[in-house]
């Protein structure tokens, strides 16, 4: 018997719809309260559901958040570490070297004063003033002169003593000038000094900026120990601008890397053959892209061991003895390798051109085959390609260990934005759900309408009766 | 700690053993088989085929293995080989085999002889014996001829080809004089080599245009 069959429980389909409309509606009706309550619940419980994921989220943003702020703190405060470090090996380079040769300035200093000293000594014995000879002479000439002998005597006495003011005035004269020479001997002493002390001032100049470089980063330390949010924010951002840019060089140095490939590949495959497979890619592509991150891998030894990077904890913790060993290591390695590039490189050319050839050949067409003039050209530019790329990629180190130390915290920002985002669909959902399920129990109400129709009716009814029958009651008008 | 990490590189080059391709066919190496009409006029032809052989050895790679052999009265034998290489890993060596067989090739047609009669099922069989003994990737027979089968008395060649995964290319098939007077025969001709291929698991394929040449080789 089929659905439609058993619906039809009068002749009249309209008709058997509406009976079971209305047996429908009654049988609703009949279980109302329980489905409503039903209803309700489960919006309540999916409202709470949501809500408690929502916290779950919030309480992991949370932790995140927290540990994030740590992790940043902690690689600023180890970059602000480096820096005060750095700062202070420049101080102490400056120190040895510029401050090193203070006592012999000391003494330099010390012997052009006691030089200039000694010379301002000498140039202050004052001689002495000629004596009034002028005077002595014009009152002898001015002597009235009426006897003869008087007269001679009063001459030679004139001339005698003119002689001697002479004398005198070339004496002064004399050591005027010594006194002079001996100023003018003082000068270069006083010009030596002058400049020995700028220089000593430059040198001390630069000590206090340095001085003032670390104040600067003790205080930029200061303040992320004290987790500040000025310096979180600061780190922050500055996370920010260093992934992007270190995303930006890295982008730049796998260019780099590319073509470094493709210079060695080809050539690679006259070493270890040109047919053979790994995993689907050739054997010599692997063992082009295998001396590319050996190089790679030096490149980071390198400024590992130089204490540029920190990426190793184990190589910056080395004693230095070894520490340099390695840079020696890590060096000859890539000088090798890059010897080698140089070599692929030239090979590389060789066999483009043989190929060349032997097409042309096949073809028929022997008049291409002329080598090209400045072939030497290309091929040198290959070679000191091959040989440079190596030493290029070295420093790859840098850019990776600020991407891979910014990352982190970009990691940690993304995670922290997704759990947000989440914890607001959540809270979202609980608030649907919750409204779901009285909107449910509103178009419940709504199927079941015809009895619940009724029943109203009845109560209005029955409360109408009940207001007439109070009414009826004395003291009761009132409160109609 | 030193025994661990011995076991962890070990372990490693057996993985990369594990996923070397050494031992079955490398998809990429390619094996192909010329055969070259004599017979007849169609010596006449061979200037065409001296070209595309010419464009072939342009294409093939280090790894690749060549021949050309010609079809004449039996040429179920491996005497009809004109020119074979396998070409070396080293593509500097490869080159240089290209050259030698060009030069094979070249001394070959100063002294061609015309054949009295055409054995093509027994040139396939041979070259099928030649690619499934180098067992390359792609397997490509190449048939210079105008697919004229002319026996002569007492050769049996009413045998099942086995060419499973080999490409059939049937390469300026020309015209007989037959053909012109009826072109049913030319089509029938093609259509029946075109079964017995099908039949034997390989793909036929006709190029006719030598200006289009880079259909001759599947990429």
């Amino acid at each position: 018997m089929a659905w439609s069959d058993m619906l039809a429980i009068t002749p009249l389909p309209v008709l058997s719809v509406i009976i079971w409309l209305l047996i429908a509606s009654l049988v609703l009706y009949l279980a109302r309260t329980p489905a409503r309550q039903a209803l309700f619940q489960l919006g309540h419980t999916l409202y709470h559901v949501c809500r408690m994921a929502a916290y779950s989220l919030s309480l992991a943003d949370r932790k995140l958040q927290k540990r994030n702020h740590e992790v940043l703190l902690e690689h600023g405060r180890e970059a602000a570490e480096r820096a005060v470090e750095r700062e202070f090996e420049r101080i102490e380079h400056t120190v040895r070297k510029e401050l090193g040769d203070y006592p012999a300035l000391h003494r330099q200093v010390s012997e052009a004063i006691t030089a200039i000293e000694e010379d301002y000594q000498n140039s202050r014995e004052v001689p002495p003033s000629p004596p009034g000879w002028t005077e002595a002479v014009e009152a002898v000439a001015g002597l009235p002169r009426q006897d003869a002998k008087v007269a001679q005597l009063l001459d030679s006495i004139q001339k005698s003593m003119e002689k001697m003011e002479a004398r005198a005035i070339r004496e002064h004269r004399q050591d005027a000038r010594k006194r002079h020479r001996l100023l003018s001997r003082a000068r270069p002493h006083w010009q030596e000094l002058v400049s020995r002390l700028s220089g000593a001032e430059k040198k001390v100049q630069r000590l206090i900026d340095r001085a003032a470089a670390i104040d600067r980063h003790m205080n930029d330390y200061a303040e992320i120990n004290r987790g500040s949010d000025a310096a979180l924010r600061r780190l922050s951002s500055s996370s920010l601008t260093q992934f992007f840019v270190s995303a930006f060089v890295l982008v730049i140095a796998v260019g780099g890397a590319v073509i470094n490939f493709n210079l060695i590949a080809r050539p690679m495959a006259e070493m270890v053959g040109g047919t053979d497979t790994i995993a689907g890619m050739q054997v010599a592509d692997i063992a082009a892209l295998v001396i590319i991150l050996v190089e790679i891998s030096m490149g980071l030894f390198l400024m590992e061991s130089m204490r540029i990077t920190r990426l190793f904890p184990v190589i910056s913790a080395l004693e230095d003895r070894l520490r340099r060993r390695m840079i020696w290591v890590s060096l000859t390695i890539l000088v090798i390798l890059a010897s080698v590039e140089a070599g692929l490189a030239f090979m590389r050319e060789i066999l483009i051109q043989d190929e060349m050839a032997t097409a042309a050949m096949l073809r028929g067409d022997q008049a291409s085959v002329q080598e090209p003039r400045f072939l030497w050209i290309t091929t040198a530019a290959q070679m000191g390609l091959g040989f440079i790329l190596p030493f290029a990629l070295v420093f790859v180190a840098i850019p990776l260990e600020t991407f891979v130390h910014s990352l982190r915290t970009v990691l940690g920002m993304i995670a922290e934005g997704v759990l947000r985002t989440l914890a607001t669909v959540f809270r979202v959902l609980g608030v649907f759900f919750r409204g779901l399920g009285r909107l449910l129990a509103q178009i419940y109400d709504v199927l079941s309408f015809l009895p619940l129709w009724v029943e109203g009716q009845i109560r209005r009814m029955r409360a109408n009766g009940a207001s007439h029958s109070d009414s009826g009651r004395p003291g009761n008008e009132e409160v109609t | 700690m030193m025994m661990r990490s011995i076991t962890i590189l070990v372990l490693m080059l057996g993985v990369l053993v594990g996923c070397s391709d050494n031992q079955g066919p490398n998809p990429n190496q390619r094996g192909v088989y010329m055969l070259l009409d004599t017979s007849g006029t169609y010596t006449e032809e061979l200037d065409k085929a001296q070209q595309i052989i010419s464009y072939l050895l342009t294409q093939l790679n280090p790894g690749d293995a060549f021949a050309v052999a010609r079809i004449d009265t039996g040429s179920f034998s491996g005497e009809d080989i004109i020119a074979k290489v396998a070409l070396d890993d080293q593509p500097s060596r490869a080159n240089s085999q290209k050259r030698s067989f060009q030069q094979e090739i070249k001394d070959f047609m100063a002294n061609v002889q015309s054949a009295p009669h055409t054995d093509i099922t027994g040139g396939m069989l041979q070259a099928t014996e030649y690619l499934n003994e180098h067992n390359p990737g792609q397997k490509t027979i190449l048939v210079f001829s105008d697919m004229k089968e002319d026996l002569p008395e007492g050769y049996n060649r009413d045998i099942p080809l086995t060419l499973d995964g080999v490409e059939v290319v049937a390469v300026n098939v020309t015209k007989l004089r037959s053909d012109n007077v009826n072109p049913q025969e030319y089509l029938d001709r093609l259509d029946e080599w075109q079964k017995r291929v099908a039949n034997a698991g390989g793909n036929w394929r006709v190029v006719n245009d030598l200006e289009r040449l880079g259909q001759l080789l599947k990429e």
